[in-house]
């Protein structure tokens, strides 16, 4: 009332803006101009982060997408021979059969030595992918049947086209010798054999101790003056020194002189001069023969690629092209599974007990506090903590999932307390109040009321914790979760296993070929498992959102 | 004081006819609640035995009473020392400008000030002659007693007959289904809703209209068969047709509720109510038969708020 008597304060009157001056006009262009550069600016983040992303997708699938095929050479097994045992089937000699089967393509090799070296084309898993395909099929008995099996890693990979047959025989400092022997023009070609025209100086003293490789040396050194590596030295051929040693013999007179020689060159060498390359068989096959033996498969149209289910359904191996992941993911699904029910229920009960009864003071503070902390310490020290409490004090198994799950449940935890406090947050007060109002308690206010209503929100981010877990690797390193683990058949929470991300590192960690696709393919693998759960969360999100 | 029948006749003959019939249902309060003349902010009726008087000096029986109730918030004081008595089967209309503790007072009656940690409340509340600030009283069946409705339409995101039957199956009202189910039609019947919703009960309660939520609020309310309903001001998220129609039954609702009402609307207030009480920054500052009130009010701060000079 007594504002209103107040006299009214009167608007200064200033000066009209002139909104068409040019200082005016610069300042929109500049305020328009900085709207523009903070779009462009975002706009650039996003196509960068797209970007890596894509090349980080393009590289794992460029990589990944052989493994999930497998080269399979078709056999013709005569189940019907004595060497099925029909009584018990696993006892039959399914190796012999296989060998048979396989050995019957190539019918000229008989000796035990080629025989061995023929069977290194076939997988060495072959027999019991055979054994269990009868026992599996026991009417299969008597029968000439066709079945595939896997060819072994260096063959699939060269099937698929992942590694050469040939490769370069020469280093890149090897041939930049051998262009300076070519630039000097002292690299002559007669009768389709390649020759370094030299100046020898045929030494009384090197020609009486017959070290014909001395003088060799000497003259090669004339062209690498300044090289100390004598890498140079083998572009002599190995006939070099028969033929100094020849021209001496014919040529006596000559001792004691210098004298200009054509001498022979190495074959790889000789190659890069006629052909302008030197390649050499790929070492990862022992021989040719090995090679034409795969050539005639080929060629008989024997061999071809299937999806490799075995991906899937096989545990791990030493040999690419029968390990699997099953193992892998068993180990991760019994992980999750026990950090799940660890985390969850008493993730709740956390959150419920500091955001619907803890009273606001210090200690609560302190608690919320290291809730968050714990978010944020680096996984491998809860590895480290599962070690020493876990396994150490607590004398629980190694490397398997029960403690693994432990250490996860560890990182979950505050995630998923965090939002859960955020999701009983956001339940409206309105809700609580008109359940005290028709007098519920307060416990079937939360029971029957705020904790349904902020499920979805807990549930979103339970599976953002178990996301998380699933791709976490240290804390499982350290407590031995990558154990070689060849059988899922007797798995259990308190058995050795291995979980995805170690596969991973397992896998990365190996030198045959065939691993370098697998680890991609499993990382796609735990990716396409990430995402499941994240869409699995956005989706829950948003069928759920309230709008209230 | 004032003479009853001046300025108006609808309100006062319904109270007549329908609450009161020995005539001047209001007398007894002339003397229980003298109006101050002076300004000093609380206005305390003199503190008789209430429960006693109803019986004694005639046909007004007071549902609740209240004597010297403070509330403090933490450091802040939000109630001084308020009294005020409320008669049953009668509408209480509670006004005052923001913030002037009316809503504070109103849910200390069904203690919902207890769910706020810092709240503090002292006094005395007797609700039909017992104290709700008794350690021994279940506050969970005072907030049965005392139903409760809020600003804001508020029904659980449930059906609309959970919305109901949730009272009554939290404090084992029913003993079958059927009953519950006849509860049910009752209450949404009682609250004038049924027909509305009669072929979509189990359909969500948040899909309902403002009105029907608010109406859906108030059936829950009387679902556990409360001895009296406060609401807070029910009709501000309304428009003027469900704010019609919501008044309408407040008013038969009246026939068999205590009800305490908080308004910003003095038209409301005069509408609803058969006695009104003004607040002033935490102080009760008059309280009165509605009609007297709005024609002849006592407190000059009364006065300059019902004429909107401030507020």
């Amino acid at each position: 009332m007594a504002t209103t008597d107040l006299p009214r304060a009167e608007a200064p009157a200033g000066t009209r803006v002139d909104w068409h001056s040019n200082a005016t006009k610069r300042r929109v262009k500049r305020r328009n101009w900085a709207n523009w550069r903070l779009q462009f600016y975002g706009l650039a983040s996003i196509g960068v982060a797209t970007l890596l992303l894509c090349l980080l997708f393009g590289s794992l699938i460029h990589t990944g997408y052989v493994a999930f095929f497998q080269t399979k050479v078709a056999l013709k097994l005569d189940l019907s021979s004595d060497l099925i045992d029909r009584e018990n089937l696993a006892e039959s000699n399914f190796r012999k059969i296989t060998r048979n089967a396989f050995k019957a393509y190539f019918p000229d090799v008989t000796s035990p030595r080629d025989t061995r070296a023929l069977m290194k084309i076939m997988s060495s898993g072959a027999q019991y992918i055979v054994r269990n395909r009868v026992i599996a099929n026991p009417d299969l008995v008597g029968k000439t049947v066709t079945m595939q099996v896997p060819l072994s890693d260096p063959y699939d990979q060269l099937y698929k086209g992942v590694i050469p047959l040939k490769i370069d025989g020469l280093g890149l400092d090897r041939i930049t010798n051998f262009r300076r022997l070519q630039n000097r023009n002292v690299v002559v070609v007669e009768n389709g054999k390649s020759f370094v025209k030299t100046d020898v100086i045929l030494s009384e003293k090197e020609v009486q101790d017959g070290t014909f490789n001395v003088i060799l040396n000497e003259a090669f050194k004339a062209f690498f003056p300044r090289d100390r590596s004598l890498a140079y030295l083998e572009i002599l051929g190995p006939d070099a020194v028969d033929t100094l040693k020849a021209y001496v013999e014919a040529n006596p007179s000559k001792i004691g002189q210098t004298v200009s020689l054509n001498i022979p060159i190495a074959p790889l060498y000789d190659q890069l001069q006629r052909t302008g390359e030197a390649k050499i068989r790929n070492p990862r096959f022992k021989s040719d023969q090995e090679l034409a033996w795969y050539g005639s498969l080929k060629e008989r149209g024997l061999l071809g690629t299937v999806f490799a289910w075995s991906l899937f359904t096989n545990p791990d191996s030493r040999f690419p092209e029968l390990a699997g992941l099953a193992g892998a993911l068993v180990g991760t699904f019994l992980t999750l599974m026990v950090c799940f029910l660890l985390s969850f229920p008493l993730a709740i009960g956390a959150a419920i007990y500091l955001e619907e009864f803890a009273p606001k003071n210090r200690v609560s503070d302190i608690i919320e506090v290291n809730i968050n902390n714990l978010a944020a310490v680096p996984s491998v020290v809860f590895g480290l903590l599962g070690l020493a409490l876990f396994i150490g004090t607590f004398g629980l198994p190694r490397s398997v999932p029960l403690v693994g799950g432990m250490a996860l449940s560890l990182m979950t935890l505050p995630t998923i307390i965090v939002a859960t406090r955020a999701a009983l947050k956001s339940v409206p007060p309105s809700i609580r109040e008109a359940a005290l109002g028709v007098g519920a308690s307060k416990h079937q206010t939360i029971m029957h009321h705020v904790l349904p209503l902020a499920m979805p929100g807990i549930l979103t981010g339970t599976i953002i914790g178990l996301a998380q877990a699933l791709g976490e690797t240290a804390p499982l390193l350290l407590i031995g979760m990558n154990a070689f683990i060849p059988s899922i058949q007797d798995m259990g929470i308190t058995q050795p296993a291995m979980a995805l991300p170690t596969q991973i590192y397992t896998w990365a960690d190996s030198s045959e070929r065939g691993f370098v696709s697998k680890t991609s393919a499993a990382i796609l693998v735990l990716l396409c498992f990430l995402i499941i759960m994240n869409i699995t969360a956005v989706i829950l999100r948003k069928r759920f959102e309230r709008k209230w | 004081m004032v003479d009853d029948t001046k300025g108006q006749g609808v309100i006062e003959a319904t109270i007549d006819r329908a609450d009161h019939p020995k005539a001047n249902p209001m007398q007894p309060t002339d003397n229980a609640n003298p109006a101050p003349s002076d300004p000093p902010p609380a206005a305390t009726p003199v503190a008789d035995d209430t429960t006693a008087a109803a019986t004694s000096t005639g046909p007004v029986t007071y549902k609740l009473t209240s004597r010297d109730v403070n509330v403090h918030y933490g450091e802040k004081r939000a109630l001084f020392d308020v009294a005020l008595d409320i008669p049953d089967k009668a509408v209480m209309a509670l006004i005052g400008p923001s913030g002037c503790g009316k809503s504070t007072y109103l849910r200390c009656l069904n203690r919902m000030n207890d769910v706020i940690p810092i709240a503090k409340v002292t006094g005395e509340i007797k609700l039909e002659g017992q104290d709700i600030y008794d350690p021994s009283l279940d506050v969970v069946e005072l907030r049965a007693r005392v139903g409760m409705v809020f600003q804001k339409p508020n029904p659980f995101p449930k059906s609309i007959f959970e919305n109901v039957a949730y009272g009554p199956r939290i404090h084992g009202l029913t003993a079958s289904k059927s009953e519950l189910e006849e509860l049910v039609e009752t209450s949404l019947t009682r609250a004038g809703l049924f027909k509305e919703v009669k072929d979509r009960l189990h359909e969500p309660g948040t899909g309902l209209s403002g009105g029907q939520q608010q109406r859906l609020c108030i059936a829950r309310a009387i679902a556990t068969k409360p001895n009296m309903i406060l609401m807070d001001e029910p009709c501000s998220a309304l428009d003027p047709i469900a704010t019609a129609i919501v008044e309408e039954l407040i008013d038969e609702l009246r026939q068999q509720y205590c009800i305490v009402i908080v308004t910003h609307s003095m038209q409301q207030a005069a509408r609803v109510s058969q006695r009104t009480a003004f607040f002033h920054l935490g102080y009760l500052v008059e309280e009165d038969e509605t009609a007297k009130m709005f024609s002849n009010p006592q407190d000059k701060r009364t006065q300059d708020y019902i004429t909107g000079r401030f507020g």
